[in-house]
């Protein structure tokens, strides 16, 4: 028969309710998932190879933390102890409370209050290699391998920089409470069961026993109230711990594992938000990576916009329209999350709903006939702004022998992306299809466009039956088609990666490849897909010019560290933005390369006295 | 080598300062990084407003100088102060027939430093969208003056006469997409006359002013622009540049407002002149780095008082004359320079500064 | 119509005292920098819509912060939103924002 005590009712209220929660969750979002989806889900559930890949994440990321040991080993430990500790103990006292009660199920509570009911004497050097010693061993092994996260997460309140962590979450009320209650579980879980050891001078381990006989002889008074009073505290704990779960970040805990196995079985996120995006509003952990890896944060002291903040105001069903618009939606925190959240899009649907009520008139843009051409060339309206990048385009163009048309020569409309950054994706669509009728009619197999933003619209919105290039891919494309041939004119360069460029369009090495034909690529700190934004971002809606310049400034330090001759990039806009502040030159790729070309048409370059001199 | 007194930087505010020390009786030494002295004024050809010759302003500071200790080519590596005493470090040696080793420190010592450091023109590539150094019809407002000193007229790239010239204002200046927000005050007085020296030479053009507000602040500068509207029919159209672009023949295509009437404004002309505004000298920050001086967020220097103390710096001894304080006019500058030599010229009479 | 002898002409003039400046001041509670701008007409000579259309940028936000918010009502739809406006802005107007605050304030205001 199993043992009962009152003291195990706040435990299992609590239980009761964390499983009824997380069921009624699980349903909703399994519910409401788009058809397609649930068809997804099912298959996927069915497939073996799915269901074990998902595991093995869950397994990796969810009790392991493996993005955050890659990250920061001490970081990675205090995570895993406390998942993997808890999942072993768990599964452990549960393996341990069947030596002494064998039913094939117990009760909940009675491997978690085990010690309390079972405290028998184990005869040392006889029983030490019984199977009950071993649990003991064990289950204390793992209590101090939770309690060791525990100081660790003690520490990191104060001295967050060891874990790589510059700041830390500013967390609410609930998550408050919810994490106090988990910070005492354990230590109050010692006590009881050293208490309890101690009392009967038996049924602990290593740990537990040595530190209940010590406890015994400090305090001898009534030590089986004060074990029982540990009892019923170990129990509330738990039990506000459970009730509190739904309603804090710990809910990131079961919706990981599903949100998980969405991801394996091919669920995408929607881009006016579904069951999946909610999904991932709950697997947030608010570990606060996003914060240290925002710009806004780091380099202006915007600390209260971050994708937690807009991610916990998401699941509050409020958020503060600042919070939405102010992000240059960089991509870089959603790089760095550990949980795989796509926190642009998740901030884009926030401004979906705030910007698409709007109304729009583009009536007046009437199609004119462009020409027929084998490459057409948009050089977007960012360009018409930085000349220097479309006249060596052209040259490059000629150089080759290209049959290209210049079809926004006269002035571009604007393809779309900027309407969306702005969260108005509805009226954009009238401009994306007024390009694409533009740019059909040229009969062009290619479109190269020398501007980032475009380019990524362009790949991901209008369906063009035609390959779609940035000028860095079809330059290089070019070179090694022998079409130009470049001399490195040996300058050492730095090259910055344009966001929609690197992380929106997982462009990196193109242009790397050409540059390192054409001079001395330097390596930088922040590259690639930790590349800093250049603080112009048309995603940035509301922010003060001040705030946008620190972005600058400091995205230069980075970049200018080992005082390049040339600070290269490959976006019209974060050639302007760097302009402002660097003293050192900014040119775009394609210029460059213009100027590597042996022989190519130079201009006459002016001067004035040169020039007036040779006139008769 | 023992002075009373260092000027650095022989554009007219140093020149002026320093011929002023000389003529009261005190050893002055002129430090100028160029081979020759005058600065910016030695590339105008006429002043505004009542266009008289630059090189006779310059002749008359060269008058001044002739008890000045003068050095060119060199510039200065190290300022230093003991009490009351300054050392400065340049780079290459005095042109002394005793020690001819060239490319050498040379240490020099005085009792007060004048700072004349004065300006550099904004860098006109910056604004890409002006096409400057890629459009070969674009110049700057300094370009077309070394066009004016050299008498051969105005031709633009393609040898032909410009039957349309435009003249952009604020280029560098009262503009934030440049980190300048300042205005440089000159510019507004110098398209003006510009415009009228281009209808002198070319009275078949048509000369259009891009403006956003015509700044006429001093004496005679009103008139000249009545005069421009009145006389030689130059146009003065209200709005900023956006951006230009390049036909093929070399012309110019002008994008801006006209504000005054609310539309977008397009024209075509065969010459663009950007007047180009003030910066801070280069060297300006670099010795005010030495020294410990203050500069404003525009990079210019600031005098211990804006109104009483104008000459003065917060370290005793060190004097400021002319640009390096900010844009200013020609006139001014001598005005300024010949009030910071009174000031220094009493500091180092005064036997014990209060402040020392 | 009838004919009376008279006729009843719109007054023409930017009334201040009668403007409705509760459009400008939630435009400038959401954009403050719609302050700063000092009606240099570079945003609207770069405007990607400005070329088709009456669209102007500089006038529209200048006629709110005059109290007259009717006239550009429908133009204000026209922005492409593309940006340039606000990279040759020479005062840093943040002029996205300020299309979307003066777009918002239409929304609420009505």
């Amino acid at each position: 028969m199993i043992k009962f005590n009152l003291f195990v009712l706040p435990f299992s209220l609590g239980l009761i309710y964390v499983v009824y929660s997380i069921v009624i969750h699980y349903y909703r979002w399994i519910k409401s998932l788009p058809a397609v989806d649930k068809v997804k889900l099912a298959n996927g559930l069915r497939t073996p190879s799915k269901v074990l890949a998902s595991l093995k994440e869950i397994f990796l990321e969810g009790l392991i933390h493996r993005k955050l040991w890659k990250r920061n080993p001490l970081l990675g430990y205090m995570h895993m102890s406390f998942a993997l500790g808890w999942f072993l103990l768990i599964v452990m006292g549960n393996l341990e409370s069947r030596i002494y009660h064998g039913a094939y199920i117990n009760a909940p509570y009675y491997p978690i209050f085990l010690k309390f009911f079972i405290h028998d004497r184990l005869v040392l050097f006889f029983e030490i290699f019984t199977v009950p010693a071993f649990f003991r061993f064990i289950m204390d092994f793992l209590l101090l391998f939770v309690l060791s996260g525990l100081g660790l997460a003690l520490i990191k309140r104060k001295q967050s920089q060891w874990f790589g962590l510059k700041r830390t979450t500013n967390h609410s009320f609930f998550d408050r409470v919810a994490l106090s209650c988990l910070w005492m579980i354990f230590p109050l879980r010692l006590l009881a069961e050293s208490y309890t050891a101690g009392y009967f001078g038996g049924g602990g381990g290593f740990l537990t026993q040595n530190l209940g006989n010590l406890l015994i002889k400090i305090s001898p008074g009534p030590a089986e109230s004060i074990a029982y009073i540990f009892w019923w505290s170990y129990s509330l704990a738990l039990g506000l711990f459970f009730i509190m779960m739904p309603y804090s970040r710990y809910m990131h805990i079961p919706s990981e594992l599903l949100l998980i196995i969405f991801r394996h079985c091919g669920i995408q996120p929607k881009k006016w938000g579904s069951s999946f995006s909610d999904l991932e509003l709950h697997s947030c952990s608010r570990c606060g990576v996003c914060i240290d890896a925002c710009q806004l944060n780091f380099a202006a002291g915007i600390s209260d916009i971050q994708a937690i903040y807009l991610i916990r105001g998401q699941r509050d069903q409020y958020v503060p329209e600042n919070i939405a618009m102010t992000c240059m939606l960089c991509g870089r925190c959603q790089e760095a999350c550990p949980v795989g959240i796509k926190v642009d899009l998740l901030r884009l649907i926030k401004r979906r709903e705030i910007g698409s009520g709007q109304v729009s008139d583009f009536s007046y843009l009437t199609q004119s006939y462009p020409g027929f051409a084998e490459v057409v060339y948009f050089a977007g309206c960012m360009s018409h702004l930085t000349p220097s990048i479309h006249i060596a385009m052209e040259g490059i163009f000629r150089e080759a022998g290209v049959d290209y048309l210049f079809v926004d020569r006269g002035g571009s409309t604007c393809c779309g992306r900027p309407l969306m950054l702005a969260g108005k994706d509805k009226q954009s669509n009238e401009l994306i299809e007024f390009n694409k009728t533009l740019i059909r009619q040229t009969r062009a197999r290619l479109l190269v466009t020398s501007c980032p933003i475009c380019y990524k619209v362009f790949r991901e919105e209008y369906n063009l039956p035609i390959r779609i290039q940035h000028h860095s891919q079809y330059i290089l494309e070019l070179v090694r088609e022998g079409k130009i041939a470049l001399q490195s004119q040996h300058r050492k360069v730095v090259y910055h990666d344009p966001c929609d460029l690197g992380r929106g369009g997982n462009v990196y090495d193109a242009p790397r490849e050409l540059l390192r034909k054409i001079s001395d690529l330097m390596p930088v700190e922040k590259e690639c897909a930790d590349a800093l934004c250049c603080g112009g971002s048309l995603g940035l809606m509301n922010t003060t010019l001040q705030k946008k310049d620190e972005v600058t400034r400091n995205a230069l330090q980075f970049l200018l560290a080992g005082n390049p001759d040339i600070l290269v990039t490959a976006c019209p806009l974060c050639k302007k933005t760097f302009v402002k502040h660097s003293k050192t030159e900014v040119r775009d790729i394609a210029e460059l390369v213009h100027d590597a070309i042996p022989g190519r048409q130079i201009r006459k370059i002016m001067d004035p006295q040169k020039a007036e001199a040779a006139i008769p | 080598m023992e002075n009373s007194v260092i000027v650095i930087g022989g554009g007219i505010s140093g020149m002026t300062a320093a011929g002023m020390l000389a003529l009261q009786g005190l050893s002055v030494t002129l430090l100028e990084k160029e081979k020759e002295t005058g600065g910016h004024l030695a590339r105008w050809d006429r002043l505004f407003p009542d266009r008289r010759k630059a090189s006779e302003v310059l002749d008359f500071a060269r008058e001044g100088m002739k008890r000045v200790n003068l050095v060119t080519g060199v510039t200065v590596t190290d300022i230093s102060r003991q009490g009351r005493e300054f050392t400065v470090v340049i780079n290459s040696p005095i042109p002394n027939p005793q020690s001819p080793t060239p490319d050498h420190e040379t240490v020099l010592k005085a009792r007060a430093l004048l700072l004349a450091t004065g300006f550099d023109l904004f860098e006109a590539r910056k604004k890409e969208e002006y096409g400057y150094g890629i459009y070969n019809n674009v110049i700057t407002s300094a370009d077309l003056e070394d066009r004016f000193k050299l008498k051969k007229g105005i031709l633009t790239s393609e040898g032909k006469i410009p039957a349309r010239i435009g003249i952009v204002h604020c280029v560098g200046s009262r503009d934030e997409k440049v980190g300048n927000l300042y205005c440089s005050k000159v510019c507004c007085v110098t398209g003006v006359k510009q415009a009228i020296e281009l209808k002198e030479m070319l009275p078949a053009a048509e000369v259009f002013n891009f403006y956003m507000d015509l700044r006429m602040f001093d004496r005679h500068f009103e008139e000249l622009y009545y005069e421009a509207q009145q006389k030689w029919n130059v146009n003065f159209i209200r709005g900023r540049l956006s951006e230009c672009a390049e036909n093929p023949d070399g012309s110019i295509i002008v994008k801006t407002e006209d504000t005054l009437t609310g539309k977008p404004f397009k024209i075509t002309v065969d010459l663009l002149v950007l007047l180009t505004g003030f910066v801070p000298a280069g060297s300006t920050g670099d010795i005010a780095g030495m020294l410990g001086l203050v500069t404003g967020t525009d990079g210019f220097i600031n005098s211990a008082d804006s109104h009483i103390m104008n000459n003065s710096t917060d370290i005793p001894g060190v004097f400021v004359a002319g640009a390096v304080k900010g844009p200013i006019s020609i006139g001014e500058a001598i005005a300024d320079a010949r009030a910071a030599a009174i000031q220094l010229a009493i500091y180092l009479n005064s036997p014990t500064p209060a402040d020392d | 119509m009838i004919d009376f002898g008279y006729t009843i002409t719109k007054d023409r003039q930017l009334d201040y005292d009668r403007g409705d400046m509760r459009y400008y001041r939630l435009v400038q509670s959401l954009e403050p920098s719609v302050d700063v701008c000092m009606e240099c007409g570079s945003c609207t000579a770069t405007c990607s819509a400005g070329q088709f259309t009456e669209f102007n940028i500089r006038k529209a936000h200048t006629l709110i912060r005059r109290g007259n918010t009717e006239s550009i009502k429908a133009e204000l739809r026209k922005c492409m939103f593309c940006g340039k406006c606000q990279l040759v802005c020479p005062r840093g107007v943040n002029l996205r924002n300020l299309i979307l605050a003066m777009n918002r304030a239409i929304e609420l205001l009505g």
